[in-house]
């Protein structure tokens, strides 16, 4: 074979390779919507996180703002110090309302941020003073009985 | 009695040895190919005619059987997750498991298969025709010559050919999904693109082929080198290179799966 078809076909070869990694990166991948450089992290204490992992969306009335980066568990006040990321282009009010929820019925849990009112805005490092734990449903359906036993009591003492 | 039992302990102890001796034999011929791959690195051109050999002539396989894994993944992913009323999620789960296991595995098998297996038998051929003696004879050294260009060739495309399985795939998911079925094109790629995370999923995938790049390509290299100078061993050569890559690779994918996904959800 001659040098130079074989040189075009070699070449060939590795634009398709790297264009193959740029598809991946870009169209199938987040890269091309979300780059971690451009961020800045925010803290919420959570008193349940439920099902929440690490790498999971922070949404903003449903659009994509950030993602959880780290969770741990804080022994002074016993409860979850979730720390997320947030897109440099988005700012948060400082009395932003941050609760977990769940997306359809069996779906992952992602962070909501509520925005509030207040003028200031929230900076790098900076906590999130209100938020919401995730459902838990073994405490929904206890509290479902408990509803309903203390009903059924009511209806008891009400007939006697 | 007790001389068939010495006669059954002196087999064992011969095996182990014999494999520990070809162990040691194929780490020290791998360390040999790194230090003389200088020689083939600045002579790029020797590179270049390999990585046609390997790279080139397997792209097709690897397109091929890609699209058609792809469209599999979306036929039988669409079939389950319609009955959840979850059919967005096919992009997710052609994208997650093509990304992840699918495309480094399946690439690397067809790799070891239609250009390890090749490389095995020209460098075997080249010994029993005795060509790397005469090479020797003309202070032209054969592991600087034949095989670091080969190895190299191997590790460089290893990398291309698995990207280029798992978008191929991904274009046969969306051909099954989006063109023939029907799901939703807008979720079938934004619920791909949320999931799929650059540095989890992607990166690791490219680490992966990596390190199945170097296994097969030292692998088929050292059994090519290593081949008995006959028809016979060549193709005993030839045999071991794709059975034990392919054992090799999915070992290893087992082994890089558990520390690079545990605990990430």
């Amino acid at each position: 074979m001659q040098r130079a078809t074989m040189d075009l076909w070699v070449g060939l070869f590795v634009l398709a390779g790297i264009g193959a990694l740029l598809i991946l990166a870009l169209k199938v991948g987040n890269l091309g919507t979300y780059s971690e450089e451009k961020s800045y992290t925010l803290v919420g204490n959570f008193e349940n996180i439920g099902g929440l992992k690490i790498r999971a969306p922070v949404k903003s009335a449903g659009v994509v703002v950030g993602r959880v980066m780290d969770i741990q568990f804080s022994t002074k006040t016993f409860d979850a110090a979730v720390t997320m990321n947030i897109d440099n282009r988005y700012q948060f009010p400082k009395d932003t309302f941050a609760s977990i929820l769940t997306s359809g019925l069996l779906g992952e849990q992602y962070v909501g941020l509520a925005a509030g009112g207040d003028d200031g805005v929230l900076k790098s490092g900076d906590k999130i003073m209100k938020t919401n734990s995730a459902l838990v449903l073994e405490d929904m359906i206890g509290q479902f009985l408990f509803d309903k036993a203390s009903e059924d009591d009511g209806d008891d003492s009400s007939k006697f | 009695m007790p001389r068939r039992i010495v006669i059954g302990i002196r087999g064992v102890g011969h095996r182990v040895i014999d494999s520990v001796w070809r162990l040691g034999y194929a780490t020290r011929f791998f360390s040999l190919i790194l230090l003389k791959s200088g020689t083939s690195i600045s002579r790029f051109s020797l590179i270049i005619r390999e990585l046609y050999f390997t790279g080139v002539l397997t792209m097709i396989i690897i397109l091929v059987s890609g699209l058609f894994v792809g469209m599999v993944l979306g036929l039988q992913g669409y079939e389950t997750l319609q009955k959840y009323g979850a059919e967005t999620a096919v992009g997710t789960l052609v994208a997650l498991s093509l990304v992840r296991e699918l495309g480094p595995v399946v690439a690397a098998l067809l790799f070891a298969s239609r250009a390890g297996s090749a490389i095995t038998a020209e460098i075997g051929l080249m010994k029993a025709t005795e060509q790397l003696d005469a090479m020797g004879m003309m202070a032209v050294d054969p592991i600087a010559r034949v095989v670091a260009p080969r190895f190299w060739a191997g590790v460089i495309s290893m990398p291309l050919l698995a990207a280029m399985f798992s978008a191929m795939g991904i274009f046969g998911g969306y051909l099954v999904a989006v063109v023939l079925i029907g799901v939703d094109e807008g979720s079938f790629w934004s619920q791909m693109q949320s999931v799929v995370d650059f540095r989890f999923d992607i990166v690791n995938g490219i680490i992966k082929t990596c390190v199945f790049g170097v296994a097969i390509t030292a692998i088929a290299v050292f059994e090519g080198y290593d081949a008995q100078p006959t028809a016979e061993g060549v193709s005993g050569a030839t045999t071991r290179t794709v059975v034990t890559s392919a054992l090799v690779i999915l070992g290893l994918d087992f082994v890089l799966t558990s520390f690079m996904f545990r605990g990430v959800g």
